[in-house]
């Protein structure tokens, strides 16, 4: 008898069913869709702060000062120490290497332009975007990752050729166009493209790292790595000493992606060399993660209530439409016990249906936005699924129990009598 | 429920109602109607105040946290740099100029640099700059100790950060005493005693960089330098850690670094607040006020920032629209139900000859003054709500924006509106007979 007043109850009121499960859908949908962003945005904005560049930099352990003003090196450039070039793939080998989106060697050297030699101009070797090999692993790396504001007017230039980016300022200086020949450390270089960067680099020559060697006589040297890596927002662990913590503890901060750890772990990786966080990018990216992760999260909560509302609306509203059919229901000696269980067990089939359904097109919302907005997956956690299905019922449960007990409270003389 | 009020007699009453003018009558309808019906206005009212209050924070947060996340952004330090051009100098006036430019919101910094030489023959870069502003500008500036400086009180000291402001040093202070007393201290601390009082005056305090300290004072003790054949004393009163450039420097005040080599400053970074218009406006005006100076953005600051506030803001104008959709939902369940449950009131109007368009003019009448009272209670809750939201996660309250309003008590009144007119659409074909009779 029970199965079949549910399932009649549904076959008669379509409508009314339609309505009440649209709206479970719409609710759980938009809790779904907030969940999945508000549990990803933190690794989301984490990539997109890594727009802000490099936020390690890497140096030789026994390097001389830097004697450097508004990005002009005055201190000869074969002096003080180097990196080895060949240890640079190791990186790759590091603990947290998923972490590190990517790396770029440096190597600031002078070169005499055109035939001139009192006329002297700096010039960087670096990687574009290399492709390089650790163990089995292909990867690509350099400054196109790890600088993302350079913009280039032309060509990228190839890292295994003799082409060169020109800054903006020495390229207007000396009128020279994409395509063009420049005459720098005795050779004709092809000019692949103009750089513009807003900093330093805009008075300097930027050429692949092979270049920079060459000119500078040293093969294999690097004068210093920015590393550009995903890291935990810093917390007191992550500013103590390692020397200072007990194995436990020394486990735990290495095997957290802290800046302070990686730079740790890059340091154990290149042999010679000291690692340290870029404080201005490093210090910084914590408190814009956790702002923006509170706010959504926040904003989370605000959607969950309106959905929890909207749906228990919903399901007032149906229970509500149906008093006269309890009224006759209790007229035939149905106990109060009976009907409250029939609407619960209606209420539960909505919230079922309705969260699957909401589950989908939630998922489907949050995919999307993900797309539009971070041009990424947002990934939706499997485990959400029952915990989703839960709330759904739990709303639906919280939403109609005030009125299924009004409904069954009223008295069925003047249900049936039809004054409501 | 069908009885009117008792108190009266029925001549009492038809007495009034004869007198009364006609609006009266419509306008007891409405208020009878939310009287006697309580609990069920009580709960369409509630979802509406809910929906308003929802939406209104939605939207002042919206409006509000782009300003809330670039003060946060401003902690990656200066976006807009000022640089001599080639052969020329900035004017002496240069600072005053741009804070008038631009206002006082915004936060200049003078930088001067010098390369000069340790005892020992090495190279060092030097830095003239003003601390207290430098401190404001470079949060993430790593310092065991600020050294005091003649200019005292602190231009921005609402910037500061709450936990650095233990430390300020108090403008009361007498500059040069608290100098002395720190280089005695030093100087009792390091266990030999330098040749104290030096007719030349007591070491200036610098703040040391930590790779330049290295080379110049690996003992934390007074240290020369010489440029042009000029000696200067210094005491590193403080190390400095960036993990950039700067470690590998020496900071000294801009007046005594400037009496030292009379290098006047060749850059001037500035932290510019506001959108990127306001940004490229005042870029604009300051390329005006110095013409003999090259005005440019920091590219990697500003690029950056706005990527990860565009991409904030989508996420939060994605999640603002769902709220209100749902919020909007909401509203329109409850009182499509409302207005429903009481098709026995709108047939005993139209069997007493109540015209369509009255009995369209009283539901509706009815819906928008609902809509009207949620949106203005919404409103009110809404504003707190977005303030604790501000409290709780930026530490500074949302300010109310009033301009919103307008925008909640529209959508209010027309989603009360479709709410009544929809389910109105559908009685209006059934008889009165047939929904008197309870079918």
């Amino acid at each position: 008898m029970f199965p079949r007043l549910v399932y009649e109850s549904f076959r008669r009121q379509t409508r009314r069913k339609l309505l009440a499960g649209v709206a479970i859908t719409l609710g759980v949908a938009v809790a779904t869709a907030m969940i999945a962003v508000a549990t990803d945005i933190g690794d989301k904005i984490n990539r997109e702060l890594r727009s802000y560049g490099a936020n390690l930099i890497v140096t030789p352990q026994e390097d001389t000062l830097d004697v450097e003003i508004g990005g002009v090196n005055l201190k000869p450039p074969s002096d003080g120490a180097f990196l080895n070039e060949a240890d640079l793939s190791k990186i790759r080998g590091t603990f947290w290497h998923h972490n590190i989106v990517g790396f770029s060697p440096m190597l600031p050297v002078t070169a005499s332009l055109g035939g001139d030699l009192n006329h002297t101009v700096p010039v960087v070797g670096t990687y574009f975007s290399k492709q390089l090999r650790f163990g089995k692993d292909d990867f690509v790396t350099g400054v196109r990752i790890t600088h993302p504001w350079w913009k280039v007017r032309g060509a990228w230039p190839d890292d295994n050729s003799q082409d060169v980016l020109v800054g903006e300022h020495i390229a207007a200086k000396l009128a020279v166009n994409p395509g063009d020949a420049l005459v720098f450390a005795g050779k004709e270089h092809r000019v692949s493209g103009i750089l513009s960067t807003g900093a330093a680099e805009d008075d300097q020559i930027v050429a692949p790292l092979a270049l920079a060697q060459e000119i500078l006589g040293k093969p294999g040297a690097v004068r210093r790595i920015y590393v550009s890596a995903l890291t935990k927002p810093e917390d007191p662990l992550a500013r103590r000493d390692p020397k200072t913590m007990n194995p436990e503890l020394f486990d735990r901060w290495y095997c957290s992606p802290y800046v302070q750890s990686i730079a740790y772990q890059l340091q154990e990786a290149i042999p010679h060399s000291h690692a340290e966080q870029i404080r201005q990018v490093a210090q910084n990216e914590g408190t814009i993660l956790s702002r923006i992760k509170g706010l959504m999260l926040l904003v989370t909560l605000a959607a969950l209530f309106a959905s929890a509302l909207a749906v228990s609306a919903a399901m007032a509203t149906a229970i509500f439409e149906r008093r006269v059919e309890v009224g006759l229901m209790r007229a035939l000696g149905a106990g109060s016990f009976p009907v409250a269980a029939l609407f619960f067990a209606e209420a539960l089939l909505l919230a079922l249906f309705g969260g699957v359904a909401g589950f989908a097109a939630g998922s489907l919302l949050a995919h999307q936005i993900g797309r539009s907005i971070f041009n990424s997956q947002i990934s939706i956690e499997p485990v959400l699924f029952p915990i989703i299905l839960a709330i759904a019922v739990v709303v639906t449960f919280a939403g109609s129990a005030a009125a299924i007990r009004r409904a069954v409270k009223f008295d069925p003389v003047f249900a049936l009598r039809g004054e409501a | 429920m069908s009885a009117p009020s008792a108190v009266n007699t029925p001549q009492q009453v038809a007495g009034r109602r004869a007198n009364s003018p006609h609006t009266s009558m419509f306008v007891r309808m409405l208020i009878r109607a939310a009287v006697l019906r309580r609990g069920r206005a009580a709960s369409a009212l509630l979802a509406m105040v809910v929906a308003a209050a929802v939406a209104t924070a939605m939207m002042n947060l919206y409006v509000d946290v782009q300003a809330k996340l670039r003060t946060e952004f401003r902690n990656y330090g200066a976006n807009v740099v000022v640089v001599a051009k080639e052969s020329q100098s900035l004017p002496a006036n240069a600072l005053g100029k741009i804070d008038s430019a631009l206002g006082p919101k915004t936060l200049a910094v003078p930088f001067s640099y010098a390369v000069a030489r340790t005892q020992d023959g090495q190279s060092v870069v030097v830095v003239g700059t003003d601390f207290t502003r430098a401190r404001q500008l470079n949060h993430w500036w790593n310092v065991t100790r600020w050294p005091e400086t003649s200019t005292t009180a602190s231009l921005h000291p609402a910037q500061d950060n709450p936990n650095e402001a233990a430390q300020q040093i108090s403008p009361a202070h007498n500059a040069a005493a608290e100098r002395r007393n720190s280089l005695a201290q030093r100087v009792s601390a390091g266990k030999e005693s330098p040749s104290t009082g030096v007719p030349s005056g007591t070491p200036l305090p610098a703040l040391v960089g930590m790779r330049a300290a290295a080379v110049a004072t690996p003992d934390r003790k007074p240290f020369d330098l010489t440029f042009q054949g000029r000696t200067l004393q210094l005491a590193p009163a403080g190390l400095l850690q960036t993990g950039a450039g700067e470690d590998s420097r020496i900071y000294l005040d801009q007046s005594e670094f400037q009496n030292w080599t009379g290098v006047a400053p060749s850059t001037i970074e500035i932290a510019v607040n506001g959108s990127t218009e306001e940004i490229e406006q005042g870029i604009h005006q300051l390329a005006q006020a110095l013409p003999t100076a090259d005005v440019r953005p920091v590219r990697q600051i500003m690029e950056a920032e706005a990527n990860v506030l565009n991409k904030t803001r989508a996420t939060l104008y994605a999640a603002a629209t769902l709220i209100v959709l749902t919020a909007a939902l909401c509203v329109l369940a409850t009182l499509i139900g409302w207005v429903f449950d009481r098709r026995r009131d709108f047939a005993i109007m139209k069997a007493l000859g109540a015209s369509e368009r009255l009995v369209n003019g009283f539901f509706a009448a009815e819906a928008a003054a609902l809509g009207a009272i949620g949106a203005v209670l919404g409103f009110a809750i809404g504003i707190g709500v977005a303030a604790w939201i501000g409290r709780v996660n930026f530490h500074a309250p949302v300010v109310p924006r009033f301009s919103v309003f307008p925008y909640v008590l529209a959508g209010s009144i027309l989603v009360a509106l479709i709410s009544a007119v929809l389910p109105i659409g559908l009685l209006r074909r059934v008889q009165p007979a047939i929904i008197l009779r309870g079918e």
